[in-house]
């Protein structure tokens, strides 16, 4: 079965990259534009694996985070953030707010590959 | 009006034949946008002599052609009589001022006789002559009567 | 165009986007208005910048970006306190991304961004960050998982013996992690044997589901590096108890001679123990774990790959700007309202002559029309227009070069931001009004002391602003410098013989001379201003709009540069005269004033020629009449007027006409579709009546005079 990938950016940039990539690697994506709406569209997409940025209007990235785990069907949904830093601050920060793992941008396809494969089922 | 019989259909000419200082003249239908009474024109400056001036044809600038002046023929004031003829050859539309639209033919191209070789002004706009009930019914090469638009800024 | 520039072409233009919510951001905050959303959305939109750059290795908008986040950063969390100078230091950055971003867009290659350096310098000063710390942050991230790919630097690397125990403990799950998927990755790094000790596993009464109590023990040989096998528990690294050994190289030879109890190497790893199948918990998922072939094409540890950057490997297509609608579709629908106007025009005339009571059915339904006609032709120039809000953004990074280049401290206003104009207008207007704006911030502003010293604040205060007046578009630009220096002005314009020594000439008029061509204020040229343009180059750009440009100024207080321009490059602010019995357009935007002819100012000069002094200025009579060929050449001292008409050449004469109609915007026809063009004539347009007017380009009647009398130049449709 496809792997089904909820990625949530407010960069439009960083959408369409996300996009070109896993549709790539042969990933079901369903993208949102923040926090709010990547909250909105979490049923319907029924992710294995959710990529969200950090800081974003509405709803960040630490937002989306909680909500996911409150939710007790995604509550072990694998959640990848998106990072410019790489800071064991950063990473300690986003594990304390129930962060699976992270994507350092600017991220590679093998990268990003890499990191979806070591959290989920592909 | 025609003797002409249907199966010489692909020789037949559809023409508009119309007045001018008395004389009959005639283009093909094709050329023809549309037929308009004379409304006054617009002074060009620096246009030649038969360039009447330009209208307003729907929102389009049309210069209008006496056609009396261009083929050297007298040329009377327009009058609301008189009617513009306004044609498309390849590209610009221009309006030519004529005295009256009186028939529209059916000419096959046998029916077209050369022009005799007269050296008279105006001759070099006729592409040929037509008889129809002992009128005679000169054929206008309108390429030549309205010149390209690259002519123009020459 | 490829995927690449595609990809690249969004981010430019969501940098637009953003680089237009920065500074509104800081607008916002130089208003004293921020609240902490203000500060998070400037945040933000540098931070998009930096992360979309990097996805492109723009490398120096990147290093930018990243100092800039920082402050933007320390701003945030409230460890820097917004003052007069941070926002200054911010709008400069923000104007020096801009720039950035313009350049990487436009193809300019990447320099190191050596003109960043001070501020970059002044940015960590805020943060009070050292100086090698931040970029060299940022290089590291850069491609994170293949940066260890040379580490042995031979060709093809050695296969390495690693012995992983890996242990996780309960918040492993909790984070959203699995064992299964880390031993999967970690398999696929090359041959691993992987066990797992059930010991810990309580009876299945005493379990608990989400606690951990399996580990393992993987023996793995790779070709990866130690780095590449540490990747794989990245993400775990604190929530497992995890140790890598490395227990033997190549030199130990084929085989795993270390531990010989092990099964042969082709046997696929899996999650051996039974026991592990019953329990439930998520540690013991069945989920095989694949054999080492299964995906080591993918593996980021695989042979060495090289890192390319999207955007470097290709040269950049720079990113034009779009409108998604043909543009030809839209002026034909201008065109076509612009009929609409004329007919309904033409209906009202009518209607008019016809003596159609008022207040009738049909006067009121034609007035209905009339209304409804000036919106659908409103609405349809909309499509057009554009607010002016990016020029003017773009005019306040201007004025704040200006003012560090000339050491001068500057406050910039915009008003009216908002105000659409055409979009054509507002692309030709950049140019000009950066000059102006330069010219402002040059010669309008004094220097600190002087500004003191006249009892003003140090700081000067550019005020930029744009709004709609009676159809057209009013953009000032206002200084509250020191204003003209009429008396210098004045002294300059007659030494470069510009004005007579007598001349008679008012305050307005002395201001004005300074848009005269070959006038420069500058006793000193500047490299600001100089560039060898002058205020009369802004004044033919504003006309060659259709507009036209004027200065007001108060000693001591400053000046008012004032554009007035049409909404859009299809109509035409024009004087309807009538010479020779022909009515025809004649632009404002060329016209200085409008008077009767003074008889007995006016003097025969040779025989055909005749000048009319005007202010102590000479200036030749150019018979409109006879230029045009409508008649013979008049007495110009009978009855008749002159309007006094400047070329875009700034020659100044006077045309000689009958009679001033009217002032009004007309549509603008071409002659050339059918016609070709005619000499002195820029173009036609349509009347009330339905009749076509000539618009007359003075610049080619004066010019056309000069030459010598009414000679045809050129004769349309003469192809004789």
């Amino acid at each position: 079965m496809t792997l089904k990938v909820l990625a949530i950016d407010d960069s439009r940039t960083m959408r369409d990259l996300l996009q070109v990539s896993l549709t790539e690697s042969g990933f079901d994506i369903t993208l949102a534009e923040d926090g709010i709406d990547g909250l909105d569209k979490l049923e319907a997409a029924q992710p294995d694996v959710v990529i969200t940025d950090i800081n974003m209007p509405r709803l960040d990235g630490f937002g989306v985070i909680e909500a996911v785990r409150a939710k007790a069907d995604y509550r072990a949904t694998p959640i990848l953030v998106l990072t410019t830093e790489s800071s064991p601050a950063m990473k300690a920060r986003a594990r304390d707010a129930g962060a699976t793992g992270w994507i350092v941008k600017p991220f590679d396809d093998v990268a990003l590959a890499s990191a979806i494969r070591r959290v989920s089922a592909v | 009006m025609t003797d002409q019989t249907e199966n010489d259909a692909e020789d037949v000419n559809e023409l508009i034949a119309f007045r001018i200082a008395e004389q009959d003249f005639c283009f093909n239908i094709m050329s023809v946008r549309e037929i308009r009474g004379w409304t006054p024109a617009t002074v060009i400056p620096h246009a030649p002599s038969y360039v009447r001036g330009v209208i307003n044809l729907r929102g389009a600038v049309v210069p209008i052609v006496d056609l009396a002046a261009r083929l050297g023929l007298e040329v009377p004031e327009p009058t609301a009589r008189n009617v513009i003829i306004i044609t498309q050859v390849d590209g610009p539309i221009v309006g030519l001022l004529v005295d009256a639209v009186s028939d529209i033919l059916s000419v096959s191209e046998k029916e077209v006789q050369a022009t005799p070789d007269v050296a008279s002004n105006g001759s070099e706009f006729l592409s040929g002559i037509i008889t129809r009930e002992d009128r005679m019914i000169r054929l206008l090469n309108l390429g030549a009567i309205v010149p390209e638009k690259a002519g123009v800024a020459a | 165009m490829s995927k690449t520039d595609e990809l690249r072409a969004t981010f430019f233009q969501e940098s637009e986007d953003l680089l237009e919510q920065l500074t509104d951001g800081l607008d916002e905050m130089s208003g004293g208005e921020a609240d902490s959303e203000t500060v998070n959305s400037v945040f933000r939109a540098v931070h998009s910048i930096k992360g979309g750059a990097g996805a492109f290795a723009l490398d120096a908008v990147v290093r930018f970006a990243h100092r800039f986040e920082n402050v933007l950063d320390a701003l945030r969390s409230g460890e820097l306190a917004v003052n007069g100078q941070v926002l200054d230091v911010l709008m400069r950055s923000s104007d020096h991304l801009t720039v950035l971003l313009e350049q990487a867009r436009d193809g300019v290659p990447d320099d190191g961004d050596p003109a960043g350096e001070p501020l970059l310098a002044e940015l960590m000063a805020l943060t009070g960050a050292e100086a090698d710390e931040g970029p060299s942050e940022a290089e590291v991230n850069f491609q994170p998982m293949t940066l260890d790919l040379g580490d042995f630097g031979a060709s093809a690397p050695a296969e390495m013996q690693f012995r992983v125990d890996f242990q996780p403990q309960d918040d492993l799950f909790k984070s959203g992690n699995e064992p299964v998927f880390l031993l999967r990755e970690l398999c696929a790094l090359g041959e691993a044997q992987v066990d797992c000790n059930t010991s810990a596993l309580p009876e299945f009464d005493a379990l608990d589901t989400e606690a951990s109590y399996l580990s393992w023990k993987v023996e793995l040989r790779t070709e990866a590096s130690e780095t590449a096998v540490r990747e794989v528990f990245e993400f775990v690294d604190g929530l497992c108890v995890l140790g890598i050994e490395e227990v033997g190289g190549d030199s130990a030879g084929g085989g795993l001679p270390d531990l010989p109890d092990l099964p042969s190497a082709d046997t696929p790893p899996s999650s051996e123990p039974a026991a592990a199948d019953d329990a439930a918990t998520k540690a013991a998922a069945p989920a095989p774990v694949p054999g080492p072939a299964a995906s080591s094409a993918a593996t980021p540890a695989g042979p060495p790959q090289k890192v390319e950057p999207p955007a470097k490997s290709q040269p950049p297509q720079p990113v034009a700007s779009t409108i998604r609608v043909d543009l030809h579709r839209i002026d034909r629908m201008i065109n076509l309202v612009g009929e609409l106007v004329i007919n309904q025009a033409m209906l009202t005339q009518a209607v008019k002559r016809d003596g159609i009571a008022q207040g009738s059915d049909i006067d009121v339904g034609l007035e209905e029309l009339r209304t409804l006609t000036r919106q659908i032709q409103d609405s349809v120039m909309a499509i057009r227009a554009q607010p002016v809000k990016a020029l003017f953004q773009r005019m306040s990074r201007i004025a704040r070069e200006a003012g560090a280049d000339t050491g001068k401290t500057l406050r910039m206003v915009t008003e009216g931001a908002a105000t659409e104009i055409d979009k054509t207008v507002i692309e030709k207007l950049a140019d000009p009004l950066t000059h102006m704006i330069r010219n402002a911030v040059d010669h309008g502003l004094e220097n600190a002391e002087d500004r003191l010293a006249s009892g003003k604040s140090a700081e000067g205060t550019i005020r930029l602003s744009a709004a709609h007046l009676s159809g057209r578009v009013v953009i000032e630009i206002t200084d509250d410098g020191a204003g003209i220096n009429r008396d210098r002005v004045r002294s300059i314009a007659e030494k470069k013989g510009l004005i007579p020594p007598d001349a008679q000439l008012t305050a307005n008029d002395i201001d004005n001379l300074i848009f005269q061509p070959g006038f420069s204020t500058a006793s000193q040229l500047t490299a600001l201003s100089g560039r060898g343009v002058g205020m009369d180059v802004v004044k033919r750009s504003i006309q060659s709009l259709g507009g036209r440009v004027s200065i007001a100024s108060e000693p001591g207080k400053g000046s008012t540069f004032s554009i007035v321009l049409p909404l859009t490059l299809a109509v035409l602010d024009g004087m309807v005269i009538e010479v020779g019995g022909q009515t025809v357009v004649v632009p404002i935007s060329a016209i200085i004033e409008t008077m009767r002819v003074p008889t007995e100012q006016v003097f025969q000069l040779g025989t055909q020629n005749a000048v009319v002094r005007i202010r102590g200025s000479y200036v030749p009579i150019v018979d409109v009449g006879a230029v045009m060929g409508y008649r013979p050449a008049v007495d110009p001292t009978g009855d008749h007027v002159i309007l006094l008409v400047e070329t875009a050449d700034g020659v100044r004469a006077a045309l000689l006409i009958d009679v001033i109609h009217d002032q009004r915007q007309v549509v603008i026809k071409g002659l050339e579709d059918n016609y070709g063009q005619v000499p002195g004539v820029a173009a036609a347009t349509i009347l009330g009546d339905g009749r076509i007017a000539l618009i007359l380009d003075p610049s080619a009647i004066v010019g056309h005079n000069g030459a010598g009398g009414a000679a045809v130049l050129t004769t349309p449709l003469a192809a004789e």
